[in-house]
C-alpha cells in the first residue's frame, strides 16, 4: 500500500507542497538560526584559531575568556620557561586600542603584540608584505576586513599611516584574519612597539605562548605549568571551548536564539501538523473505505508514518539545503557568522522527526479511532 | 429465487443496535430478522432514519451490533475478534457506496486494484486484473483516466470493479443509482443484478430509489428499526412498497 499512501500524498500537489513548506520554513529556520549562533561562537575563538605556532595559552587563573585580559607580570613569562617539558615560551599582548585616523576620526582596534623575536602569533596569510616587515619602525599589519572598516571603498594602500595612543602606526603589510566577535579590525605589531601603542599599564603581558617539548604531550605540559607556576595553561582548543562556554553561560546569545530556533520548531510543527491534519480530515473517508475495504489499522498506521516521513525527508532536504545555500552565499561577507556543522544538520533532522511524529500523531489518532462506518454516512 | 432449502448468505436474528445511553440512547435496530440468499438482489427500503444504513453496517461487519445473531457466510460476525473481521471483510465482501469513494489521486484502475493490493497481491498483477474487470464493465478505455475525470456512472461502474475485482460473495451497496440520473441507474442496477445472479453473489442494496425496485429479487422494507416486511419483488405488495 505505499504507493497508494504516496499517490494520496502527491495527489493534491497545493495541499502537498504546504505541508512540505511547512517542514522546509522550519528545518531552514532551525538550521539557518543555529549556523549563525554557531558562527557567532566560532567567532568568539577568531584569534585563538589565529595565533598560530603554539599549542599552550598560560594566562592569569581567573581570565574567562579571550577578551577577558588580566595582565601578568613579564616575570611569569620566565617561570613559564622554567617548567620542566617546556620547550619555549613568548609572550603575547592582547588588547583594544584607539586608532585615529588622518580625518580626526576614531576606532577602536584589535592590538596583538607579538613577540619581537620569534613573531610567534604572526598571521597565517599574507595579502601584501611580509612578517618581517614589523621590524621596521612604527610597523603594523592590518586585516582585510579591518582596512576596508577604516578606509571604505579605498585600494590598499601600503604605508598609510594612522595613531595609536599618539604614536605614528605606519601600515606595511596586508593579512586575511578571521572576522571578529567585536568586529574590530585587527592590528598585528612586535610586542615592544604594541606596549607603546596601548594605554600604559603597571602590568602589560596578556598572555604566554609556549609550545611542549616533542616528548611531553601537550596535556601533560600544561599541567606542569599550573601546578608550578599557578597560573592557567591550556591547549589552543581548550582555550577556544572556554571561550564558547563563557558566551554561552555567560551571555544571552544562547537564550536569544534558542528561542528562534525553538519558534521556527513551533511555527514548523503547527504549519505542517496543521496542513497534515487537514490532509488526513479531507481523506477521513478514504480512509474509512479503505478501512471497510479490509485495511487494518497497523496497514493506515503505516501508510500515514510512510506520508510523514517522505513529507520530513523532503521538508528536511530542502530547508536544510536552502540554510546551506544561505550560508555559501553569505559566506563573502566578514559581517555574517555562519557555521554550519554537522551537529546542527543532525539537531535539525531529529527537529524535523520531531515535527513530523507530532503532525502525524493527530492524524494517527483519527484514522485509528474511525469507525469505518462513515463511508456509509452520504 | 429464495428457495427454504437453501441455506442464506446472511442471516439475521433479533439484531439490535443502540448509539448512546440513558436520555439519549437511540434503537437504530429493534430486533431485526433477515434472511438474504446467494445469487439474489437483495433491496432494503424505507424512510430515512428507519435503520437500513446501520443494517447494512452490522451485515457488512463494520459495525458491532448491540445484541442478537448475525450470521455472514456462515459465520458469526458478531463475535468475531476485530482483526479477523478486518480480514473477513477483505476476503468476502465488497462495498459500493453512494459517493464511490474512489481515491482521487489513482486512475481507475489503480483504484479497482486496491482490494487485491490489500490481500497482498502484486501492484502489477492487482491493476492487470482490475484492467480485466473494468473491461468487463465497459470501462477499458478509460482504465488510465482518474476519477474526477469520469462521470458519476462512470465513477460508480469503476466503484464496482473494485468491489467485484476480488471476487467476493458478498456486496453491500450503499444507495449506488441516488446521485445517478434515470438511465445511468438503471444500467447501474442491471450490472448489480447480473452479478447477483451470473455470479451466484448475494448482493443487499440499500435505496430510496424507487425507480430501481424492479430490479430486487426481494424486498425488504424497514420502519423504525424493524423489518415490516420481505416481499417478492412480482408480489402485489411490491407495488405498494414502491408507492410508499
Amino acid at each position: 500500500m505505499s504507493w497508494v499512501a504516496l499517490r494520496m500524498l502527491t495527489g493534491n500537489r497545493a495541499k502537498f507542497m504546504g505541508i512540505v513548506l511547512g517542514v522546509t520554513f522550519a528545518a531552514l529556520l532551525i538550521a539557518q538560526q543555529a549556523s549563525i549562533f554557531c558562527g557567532l561562537m566560532l567567532m568568539t575563538t577568531s584569534q585563538i584559531r589565529d595565533i598560530q605556532g603554539a599549542q599552550i595559552w598560560v594566562m592569569d587563573p581567573n581570565v574567562q575568556f579571550i577578551d577577558d585580559i588580566k595582565p601578568m607580570s613579564e616575570v611569569e613569562l620566565f617561570r613559564v620557561r622554567g617548567v620542566p617539558g617546556v620547550e619555549w615560551a613568548v609572550r603575547l599582548y592582547k588588547g583594544l586600542s584607539r586608532a585615529k585616523l588622518d580625518d580626526g576620526t576614531f576606532q577602536q582596534v584589535i592590538l596583538l603584540g607579538l613577540d619581537d623575536a620569534s613573531m610567534v602569533g604572526a598571521p597565517a596569510e599574507m595579502i601584501y608584505g611580509s612578517i618581517a616587515d614589523l621590524r621596521r619602525p612604527d610597523a603594523i599589519i592590518m586585516d582585510e576586513n579591518g582596512y576596508g572598516q577604516l578606509w571604505p571603498g579605498e585600494k590598499f594602500q601600503p604605508g598609510k599611516v594612522f595613531e595609536m595612543n599618539d604614536r605614528r602606526a605606519q601600515i606595511v603589510g596586508l593579512c586575511k584574519a578571521r572576522p571578529t566577535f567585536q568586529t574590530f579590525p585587527v592590528v598585528y605589531t612586535r610586542y615592544s612597539q604594541a606596549t607603546k601603542f596601548a594605554p600604559p599599564e603597571r602590568k602589560m603581558m596578556s598572555f604566554v605562548l609556549a609550545n611542549p617539548q616533542p616528548n611531553v604531550p601537550v596535556e601533560e605540559a600544561c599541567q606542569r605549568i599550573i601546578d608550578q607556576t599557578g597560573l592557567q595553561a591550556m591547549t589552543n582548543e581548550a582555550f577556544a571551548w572556554k571561550t564558547i562556554n563563557y558566551y554561552m553561560l555567560k551571555t544571552g546569545i544562547p537564550i536569544n536564539f534558542g528561542i528562534t530556533v525553538f519558534l521556527g520548531f513551533l511555527v514548523g510543527t503547527a504549519i505542517a501538523g496543521q496542513t497534515f491534519y487537514l490532509f488526513t480530515i479531507e481523506n477521513l473517508k478514504q480512509f474509512g473505505a479503505l478501512k471497510a475495504m479490509g485495511a487494518g489499522n497497523l496497514k493506515l498506521l503505516g501508510m500515514i508514518m510512510l506520508q510523514a516521513a517522505v513529507v520530513a525527508f523532503i521538508g528536511y532536504g530542502l530547508g536544510v539545503g536552502a540554510a546551506a545555500f544561505f550560508g555559501h552565499m553569505t559566506s563573502g561577507t566578514s559581517q555574517l557568522a555562519y557555521f554550519m556543522p554537522w551537529e546542527v544538520l543532525w539537531g535539525t533532522g531529529v527537529a524535523v522527526v520531531l515535527i513530523s511524529i507530532l503532525s502525524s500523531l493527530l492524524c494517527i489518532r483519527r484514522v485509528m479511532v474511525l469507525e469505518p462506518a462513515i463511508v456509509f454516512q452520504g | 429465487m429464495a428457495t427454504v432449502d437453501k441455506q442464506p448468505a446472511i442471516r439475521c436474528r433479533n439484531l439490535v443496535k443502540e448509539y448512546g445511553s440513558g436520555n439519549s440512547l437511540v434503537r437504530a435496530l429493534r430486533g431485526v430478522d433477515l434472511d438474504v440468499y446467494a445469487g439474489e438482489l437483495t433491496l432494503m427500503v424505507g424512510p430515512s432514519g428507519c435503520g437500513k444504513t446501520t443494517l447494512l453496517s452490522v451485515v457488512a461487519g463494520i459495525l458491532e451490533p448491540t445484541s442478537g445473531e448475525v450470521d455472514v457466510l456462515g459465520t458469526d460476525i458478531a463475535r468475531m475478534a476485530q482483526w479477523r473481521k478486518v480480514k473477513f471483510r477483505r476476503d468476502n465482501i465488497g462495498f459500493v457506496f453512494q459517493q464511490y469513494n474512489l481515491l482521487p489521486a489513482l486512475t481507475a484502475a489503480e483504484n479497482v486494484s486496491v482490494p487485491l493490493i490489500l490481500a497482498g497481491v502484486s501492484k502489477r498483477k492487482a491493476v492487470e486484473a482490475a484492467i480485466k474487470m473494468l473491461n468487463q464493465m465497459d470501462m477499458g478505455s478509460r482504465v488510465h483516466s482518474l476519477p474526477t475525470k469520469l462521470s458519476g456512472g462512470q465513477q460508480q461502474r469503476v466503484a464496482i470493479a473494485r468491489a467485484l475485482v476480488h471476487h467476493p460473495q458478498l456486496l453491500v451497496c450503499d444507495e449506488p443509482t441516488s446521485a445517478l440520473d434515470a438511465k445511468t441507474g438503471h444500467t447501474i442496477m442491471e450490472i448489480l443484478r447480473n452479478v447477483a445472479v451470473e455470479g451466484d453473489r448475494a448482493v443487499i442494496i440499500v435505496t430510496h430509489d424507487s425507480r430501481v425496485l424492479e430490479f430486487g429479487d426481494l424486498i425488504a422494507r424497514m420502519e423504525d428499526g424493524h423489518i415490516v416486511g420481505v416481499v417478492n419483488r412480482d408480489s402485489p405488495e411490491a407495488a405498494t412498497i414502491a408507492a410508499h
